[in-house]
C-alpha cells in the first residue's frame, strides 16, 4: 500500500485514507522524505483527517517524518487530527505527536504558504531594513 | 450458560502478521461501537488494542500469539474485557516494561504504559513460553 503524494507548485501534499501497517507507514515515511529532497519542496502537508487510530508509533512516524523533511528544508504542517485522536494521545502519556498541526487540509495549506513567503522574505534582506540588525554578513 | 461470569467471547483472532494489528484494532472499534460506547471510547480500546498486539507481532517471534474480545456488559454497565496472549520470550521485568520509555526492542517504550492509561482494568502476567495481558473498559450505560 503505497501513499500518493501530490505538488501543488512547491508544497507536498500527502493524505493518508487508509489504516495502515506498520510496515506501510515506514515505507510512507521513506517516500515522503525522498520525494521532498528529490523535488526540493518549500513545504510539506500530511493530512491525517481520514485516520480513526493513530497509536503510540504511527503517532511517532509521522512526528519523525515531519522532522526529517524540516531538516531537509521545508516547512511541514499535519492536518486533521480527529479529536478523538488527541484525546487517546494525550491520554497516553508524552507529547507523542508535536508537529504543528491545523484542523484540516486547508488551513494547512494556507500556514505553509504564509511561512513559505516569510522565508522568501528573510532571504530578500539585500536592501530590506531588518538587514541593520543582522549582526553577520553574509 | 452463564454469561455474567466470564462474559461471552464476541471476537478472537490469531497475531502473526502485523496486517492483524491492523484488523484485530478495526474490528475492536467496530464491536466498541455497537456495544454502545462513544467514539472517544472506540478509539481508546481500539488504540490500546493496537499497542498490545504490536508487541506480540515484535517480541513474540513466529508463534505470535491471540486476541480475544468479551463482552460483561449488563444492564447497568458495558463491559469489554480484552485478553491478547502470546507464546514468546516473555517480559524479564514488567514492572519497568509499563514504565515510560522502557524498551528492549528500540521502541519508543509508551505501548505498554499507553495502554494501560488508557483502559479501566489492566494486567499483565508474563514468564518464558506465555505472555498475557488482560485489560477491561468499564462503562456506564446510559438509558433513555
Amino acid at each position: 500500500m503505497r501513499i500518493p503524494i501530490l505538488r501543488l507548485g512547491n508544497i507536498l501534499l500527502t493524505s493518508i485514507q487508509v489504516d495502515l501497517t506498520d510496515e506501510d507507514v515506514m515505507l510512507f515515511q521513506n517516500d515522503v522524505v525522498n520525494e521532498v529532497s528529490r523535488t526540493e519542496a518549500m513545504g510539506l502537508a500530511i493530512d491525517i483527517t481520514a485516520l480513526e487510530i493513530v497509536d503510540s508509533f504511527m503517532a511517532r512516524v509521522i512526528n519523525d517524518t515531519a522532522n526529517m523533511a524540516r531538516l531537509l528544508g521545508a516547512e511541514v504542517v499535519v492536518c486533521g487530527i480527529q479529536p478523538t485522536v488527541a484525546m487517546t494521545l494525550v491520554e497516553m502519556g508524552r507529547g507523542l505527536l508535536g508537529a504543528q498541526s491545523t484542523f484540516n487540509l486547508e488551513q494547512g495549506l494556507i500556514v505553509l504558504r504564509q511561512r513559505i513567503v516569510q522565508r522568501a522574505d528573510l532571504w530578500a534582506f539585500d536592501d530590506d531594513e531588518r538587514s541593520r540588525d543582522r549582526p553577520f554578513n553574509f | 450458560m452463564s454469561e455474567a461470569v466470564t462474559g461471552h467471547s464476541i471476537f478472537s483472532i490469531e497475531i502473526t502478521d502485523p496486517s492483524d494489528v491492523v484488523s484485530a484494532r478495526s474490528k475492536a472499534r467496530e464491536i466498541a461501537a455497537g456495544l454502545g460506547l462513544g467514539s472517544a471510547d472506540q478509539t481508546r480500546l481500539a488504540t490500546a488494542i493496537s499497542e498490545i498486539t504490536r508487541n506480540v507481532i515484535q517480541y513474540a517471534g513466529p508463534g505470535g500469539g491471540v486476541c480475544r474480545l468479551f463482552d460483561e456488559s449488563d444492564n447497568e454497565w458495558i463491559r469489554i474485557r480484552i485478553e491478547v496472549e502470546d507464546w514468546g520470550i516473555g517480559i524479564t521485568d514488567v514492572v519497568a516494561a509499563l514504565r515510560d520509555g522502557y524498551s528492549t526492542g528500540g521502541g519508543l517504550g509508551a505501548g505498554l504504559p499507553g495502554a494501560r492509561r488508557l483502559m479501566d482494568q489492566f494486567d499483565i502476567q508474563s514468564h518464558p513460553g506465555c505472555t498475557k495481558v488482560e485489560m477491561s473498559m468499564i462503562r456506564r450505560r446510559h438509558h433513555g
